[in-house]
């Protein structure tokens, strides 16, 4: 396995393939997430108890599902980075941290939204909430001391050792609709039942879904080519690939 | 590596930290006084009645109790930082991790335990019903050592930064707010007469989990800081 894995630990190597990968990427969440945010807005039945405003759902379930998902992705790659001492999951820190706050922050963002018309209340202390909101805290700190230190090494180890701390508080996330009974819902949406949802509310919202993983994957192939660019600045390659001389530092 | 040499190395690091503490006791009392302060202030921002300070009370000696941790941070790590010592505890044969446990041991023994100690005095202060008294201790008792574990992490991630007082709380504090949320909860059960053990068992796992896992993380973390 390790002969296989070999040449993705080059920066090289992983930049071009994640650049073949990304208009793909980028494409299908375009056309996915558009699609699933036209068809849920626009054709999507209304509920017969909320109205139209359940409609923030096609946005609010994916980014809060993928919020978690993607700190999950965080602590996996700080354990990688420092079981393995690879730099490139490293620099994947600097790569997966923002995406996953603004995640958050939109979650955060349209659950106050829509909580104003059906809790009467911007914002409630209720255990999620305030667990999410824990969880925008821990992106910011993470980005905060990788980017704390003159040297890059040592900002993005001591980034994923908090990283890897802070993951404790994804399952008290999970489960903090089931253990403290509050003013958030329960999920609806879990892999083993049918859900209690229409088809046609169902459908679109499992299209937004896709298409937020989708668009999760393209910010995140896009930062994490932008950060190679950074850290291998002063190679021949990095010179090459932004078509800059070699010798006097000026594109071409 | 023989067990004897593991515990002597223990000892003498805890030995070592309590002697230079001892020898400068205002790194002590400063904490403390700064609590003091903190929770007098509340009487005379919220107003003196009883019925809302004793209903606050829990909750901000609590906070008052995370702040001082957070002012207490740096002479964990800082002074063995900047004259060598950190470097020579990693150079040990003994695991770092055991050393680390050492230190947050001891600093638990000299900000945890006098809180617990200044408590009763910050409830008569904040005239928290004597209902609440023994399941604020017991949260305190049972709290104070995940408050000294989770500062030694983030003060050992920021030793070597030099400003880091203000990243280090902006790390810390939010990995503080489940202990806020359980200890105060469990103050909140005892006033209204439930059953607040619960949540104090609650606190004494989250407590003994994190001591458990932190010294491992410290350790991984003055690598980092020293390298």
């Amino acid at each position: 396995m390790w002969r296989w894995l070999h040449p993705y630990a080059k920066p090289e190597t992983v930049y071009h393939l994640l650049g073949r990968w990304l208009p793909w990427v980028t494409a299908g969440a375009v056309l996915i997430l558009g699609g699933g945010l036209v068809w849920g807005l626009l054709f999507a039945p209304a509920d017969y108890q909320q109205g139209d405003s359940y409609r923030i759902i096609f946005i609010h379930v994916p980014s809060a599902m993928f919020s978690m998902s993607i700190y999950v992705s965080l602590a996996v790659a700080a354990f990688i980075g420092r079981v393995w001492q690879l730099k490139m999951a490293d620099w994947a820190l600097a790569a997966i941290a923002p995406v996953g706050a603004v995640f958050t922050f939109i979650a955060l963002f349209t659950g106050a939204v829509w909580g104003k018309p059906m809790w009467g209340t911007w914002w409630e202390w209720d255990a999620r909430l305030t667990s999410q909101l824990i969880l925008l805290f821990l992106y910011i700190g993470v980005l905060a001391l990788y980017y704390a230190f003159s040297d890059n090494r040592t900002g993005a180890k001591a980034a994923g050792i908090l990283a890897m701390v802070g993951v404790i508080n994804i399952p008290i996330i999970r489960y903090s609709v089931e253990w403290w009974n509050t003013l958030h819902q329960g999920a609806t949406l879990t892999v083993f039942e049918r859900p209690p949802m229409a088809n046609s509310m169902l459908f679109p919202l499992l299209t937004c879904i896709l298409g937020f993983a989708l668009l999760a994957a393209a910010l995140i192939f896009q930062r994490m080519r932008t950060e190679i660019l950074r850290q291998e600045l002063r190679r021949p390659w990095v010179k090459n690939v932004l078509q800059v001389s070699p010798t006097t530092g000026e594109q071409r | 590596m023989t067990q004897p040499a593991n515990w002597s190395a223990l000892t003498a690091v805890m030995r070592r930290d309590l002697m230079v503490v001892m020898r400068r006791r205002s790194d002590i009392l400063n904490p403390l006084l700064f609590i003091l302060i903190v929770v007098s202030l509340f009487p005379l921002a919220v107003g003196p009645g009883p019925d809302i300070l004793g209903r606050i009370a829990a909750g901000v000696i609590w906070v008052a109790a995370l702040l001082s941790a957070l002012l207490g941070s740096e002479r964990l790590f800082r002074e063995d930082y900047l004259d060598g010592t950190l470097e020579q505890l990693t150079l040990q044969p003994q695991p770092l991790a055991l050393l680390a446990f050492g230190k947050i041991a001891v600093h638990w023994l000299l900000s945890g335990l006098p809180l617990v100690i200044l408590a009763p005095v910050c409830a008569l202060l904040l005239k928290l019903p004597i209902a609440g008294w023994s399941t604020l201790l017991a949260t305190l008792l049972v709290g104070t050592p995940i408050l000294s574990a989770m500062t030694a992490i983030g003060a050992a991630l920021t030793v070597s930064l030099g400003r880091g007082g203000a990243l280090l709380s902006l790390l810390l504090l939010p990995l503080f707010i489940p202990l806020l949320i359980f200890a105060s909860g469990a103050v909140e059960a005892a006033l209204v007469g439930t059953a607040a053990w619960p949540q104090v068992l609650l606190l004494a796992g989250l407590s003994l989990l994190t001591l458990l896992l932190a010294p491992f993380a410290v350790a991984a973390s003055i690598r980092v800081s020293v390298n």
